[in-house]
């Protein structure tokens, strides 16, 4: 029988080493149901992780890479800070899609007036605090009447949907778009689009902001007290309040970060590669971000790391599913697979495993 | 003592290793049936892991055990029970939102209907002097009253031999006594009793006989009767205690003082603060005695600033700081440690230099503009660790990689060493080995002599005797009459901490 000794103390070595082994477990029974599907798992999975970045196509796939990586990262970072305290926004989908449609909003109203250096900042404060204000719904009512965050956040996200179908078709359509759903595009108005800094790398202000938020979030943890008292709260909410930790002003703040993040990710995504309102403009970074900020081990760097890993997944995945004709199911549940090995491996830091016979103590 | 013949249970060379420690070493004993046993030792001598196997929730690795004559290995506490071996845990396993008789159903094998078991439960109570109401709400019991539930559980199984595991730490005097009356009862009926215990002038008056367990092994057996309470002690500990002495000081300005401070508990069993008033003086010592659960956590709460009180309920050399948090109270020189060391007072997987981090930061100056300074942290959590010798590899290591004692060492001198002008403690030796413990309260008396006021809430009435200038006990959230600890009789203390708790004593009447 296989026992679980709890260590003395979380294993530093296996807790770099979880990530690395949970993707090659995903690797194995990805593998193994990707020929269950009928297909070589050896060519699925390169085609998911090696071509992308080493293949024929990859001049183009390295620039996707950066696009689809860089609002999981400014998401992911945000979110890690309350994940790490215990406090869970499961919603940061909703204050992506109120970031994007605050910030456009912006945009558009100017429209067609030419000021870059007024216009762009101003769509991202508004971005900004469209996320922000998102998250302080669930914010204010956990601390006014204790209500679980972890619902009100994800059932914001189907109000926030129901809203951008409302702006794409309402207030922000396009006046001279014949009526079709959708607002103007906005990275065709030089004074509000995010175009990408150097032509054909992916490189735009969101990958940016998501470097910044980064080195941000490891100064927060690594150096400052708000980082310190949001890890003991993490660790042991009593020994939190006596170190003098004001759970309701974390609670704001962490929710309040990981809102304005999500929102930036949201504008920076609709004034560039999206390009405009549109219903069906936002495709799960919010959610997505969830599993990276795990996969990342809720540490900013790592978090960087699983954001590439993730957009990689992405990219390879529909490589695959277009070029080898794999239903796009299996690559969500090859995606799926990932969370679940490295919530499972997570175990070995904070435990050992011993083989042997066991007793009841 | 009844007849002992043919003893009723033999122990014979049990020995349990777990990685890295031995936790019984070759330990051999016999009971006999109707004798008082007790089995002493400190924390970590190995009393808990020997009644484990005693109880069935252990396996020994090796050596025998006998029960009534014939080979005893319950493999399960079922199989304990059934061979007529019963256990009284420290740690109560009782539903608060539960009656009596429900609760005492839910360890039963078969339970009978509850109306046939409320009058077993009546029945037996009344048999032994351990009156109980099968209808109440577990919740609404006090300490000893809950003890009884347990108690009163093993005896409807008609055990042969019942353990108890350090019974009377939940107990006032009076109730003590009333337990005691019981106990050697069912001792004249044949029941034997094997008690577990550190207190020593309890085990003299109640038992028959005494075995010694030291790191794992037998140091010695004797007869409690005839041993003075200093030589059980000086085997227990395996050296000469040192007994903390103080300097008189002439007491000076009031330091804190608690102004008429009410305070609804937030918990729903937990125990609401009624109009507790009392000062401490510079240079004094002040002891809050009282059974567990009678407002003490609460008590620390209000004074370190993990729940605001009203501003003037707490005045602080003169000042208010009833509504200032943990932080605001460190800064003005109002310092605690809580009676929980991993989880309150310390985080557990945080390393000490964190830890030290974690209330620190205010006073020694750990922080610049929000930002941190590890290295002063670290230079903080290593003189802690060489000033209060605690016993670690080094200021990187997780607080709970730490024994109690010394994680206790760390989280008392990480305040002391922060000079405070006032320091509140809870159980500041709980759990801790004699040695550490009279370091730890001669800390606290070095404090006092340097000027500082020193609160100490704590179950141990011995320690607070030893150390404590002037007395008051909790008793349901009310704080009794401060009075010079000097001259107080063992029936007074009881009396202020609630005497018998009005639960009526068969026997006494």
């Amino acid at each position: 029988m296989i026992h679980l000794v709890k260590r003395p103390q979380p294993s530093r070595a296996w807790s770099y080493a979880t990530p690395v082994l949970a993707v090659l477990m995903t690797m194995v029974a990805g593998g193994a149901m990707f020929a269950a599907l009928g297909k070589d798992p050896v060519e699925v999975i390169r085609t998911i992780f090696w071509d992308p970045l080493f293949g024929e196509f990859a001049f183009y796939f390295r620039g996707q890479l950066l696009v689809k990586a860089a609002p999981l990262i400014l998401i992911a970072v945000g979110l890690s800070l309350g994940f790490k305290a215990g406090i869970w926004n499961i919603g940061a989908e909703g204050q992506y899609i109120l970031g994007a449609i605050c910030g456009a909003a912006v945009g558009l109203a100017f429209y067609p007036m030419e000021a870059r250096w007024l216009i762009f900042p101003l769509m991202i404060i508004a971005g900004a605090l469209g996320g922000w204000a998102w998250a302080m719904i669930p914010a204010i009512l956990k601390t006014r009447f204790n209500t679980n965050e972890i619902l009100v956040s994800l059932l914001l996200v189907y109000v926030a949907e129901q809203l951008l179908a409302k702006m794409a078709l309402g207030a922000l359509r396009n006046p001279d778009g014949a009526g079709f759903p959708g607002s103007r595009n906005l990275s065709q108005y030089a004074s509000a689009s995010n175009p990408e800094l150097i032509a054909g790398s992916g490189m735009h202000w969101g990958v940016v902001a998501a470097l910044i938020a980064v080195i941000f979030g490891y100064v927060l943890f690594a150096r400052h007290m708000w980082g310190f008292q949001i890890r003991l709260t993490g660790e042991s909410p009593r020994a939190a309040r006596f170190g003098g930790v004001k759970p309701t002003r974390l609670v704001i703040f962490c929710l309040g970060v990981s809102g304005a993040l999500a929102g930036l990710a949201g504008l920076f995504e609709v004034a560039g590669p999206a390009g405009q309102i549109s219903i069906d403009f936002n495709v799960g970074y919010g959610f997505t971000a969830i599993i990276v900020a795990f996969l990342g081990r809720l540490h900013p760097v790592g978090i960087l790391l699983a954001g590439l890993l993730m957009a990689l997944t992405y990219i390879g995945g529909e490589a695959a599913a277009s070029n080898l004709g794999l239903p796009s199911a299996a690559i969500q549940a090859f995606q799926g697979m990932l969370l679940f090995f490295l919530l499972a491996v997570d175990v070995l830091t904070n435990y050992s495993l011993r083989f042997g016979k066991g007793e009841v103590a | 003592m009844s007849d002992a013949r043919a003893p009723l249970l033999k122990l014979k060379g049990l020995t349990k290793a777990y990685p890295g420690v031995i936790a019984n070493s070759d330990v051999s004993f016999e009971i006999g049936a109707g004798e008082v046993h007790a089995l002493l030792g400190e924390n970590g001598a190995g009393k808990s892991t020997l009644v484990k196997m005693i109880y069935g929730l252990v396996r020994p690795d090796s050596g025998s055990m006998a029960f009534r004559g014939s080979r005893y290995e319950p493999a399960t506490p079922h199989a304990a029970r059934n061979a007529g071996v019963a256990m009284v845990f420290q740690h109560f396993s009782l539903f608060n939102a539960l009656d009596v008789a429900e609760n005492i159903a839910l360890g039963m094998e078969n339970p009978p209907k509850q109306r046939a078991l409320a009058a077993r439960i009546t029945e037996v109570s009344e048999a032994y002097g351990l009156p109980l109401d099968p209808s109440r709400l577990v919740g609404d019991l006090s300490a000893g009253e809950r003890q009884r539930v347990e108690i009163i559980r093993c005896l409807l199984q008609d055990p042969k031999l019942l353990i108890m595991d350090e019974p009377t730490s939940v107990l006032t005097p009076q109730e003590v006594e009333i337990l005691f009356k019981t106990l050697r009862q069912l001792s004249a009926e044949g029941t034997a009793i094997l008690y577990i215990s550190h207190k020593l002038e309890e085990i003299r008056s109640l038992c028959d006989a005494a075995t010694i367990l030291r790191l794992g092994k037998v140091v010695g057996e004797c007869d409690p009767k005839a041993t003075t309470a200093r030589d059980m002690a000086e085997m227990m500990v395996g050296q000469t205690l040192h007994v903390p002495s103080r300097e008189t000081t002439k007491p000076g300005d009031v330091a804190l003082k608690v102004n008429d401070l009410t305070l609804q508990s937030a918990s729903p069993f937990g125990t609401s603060l009624k109009n507790v008033s009392f000062e401490v003086r510079k240079g004094e010592v002040f002891g809050i005695g009282g059974v567990a659960g009678n407002g003490q956590d609460e008590l620390l709460a209000a004074l370190s600033g993990e729940v605001e009180t009203g501003a003037g309920a707490v005045q602080l050399k003169g000042q208010s700081v009833g509504h200032l948090g943990p932080n605001e109270r460190r800064a003005e020189g109002l310092l605690a440690a809580p009676e929980e060391r991993l989880g309150h007072a310390a985080a557990p997987d945080m390393n000490l230099t964190e830890n030290a981090m974690l209330t620190g930061h205010v006073r020694e100056n750990l922080t610049n503009r929000g930002f941190l300074n590890w290295r002063a942290a670290k230079g903080f959590a290593e003189k802690v660790i060489a000033d209060f010798d605690v016993r670690t590899p080094g200021p990187g290591n997780a607080a709970r990689s730490l024994s109690g004692g010394n994680l206790q060492k760390f989280v008392i001198g990480r305040e002391i060493l922060q000079r405070p002008d006032v320091l509140v403690v809870n159980q500041p030796t709980w759990g801790v080995d004699a040695s550490a413990a009279a370091d730890i309260r001669q800390a606290l008396l070095d404090l006092a002599a340097n000027g500082a006021a020193v609160i100490c809430i704590s179950q141990d009435l011995d320690e607070l005797m030893e150390i404590s200038d002037n007395f008051a006990a909790l008793n349901e959230g009310r704080l009794s009459k401060p009075r010079p600890a000097a001259g107080l009789t063992v029936d007074e203390i009881g009396l202020m901490m609630g005497g018998a708790h009005d639960m009526e004593a068969a026997h006494v009447a």
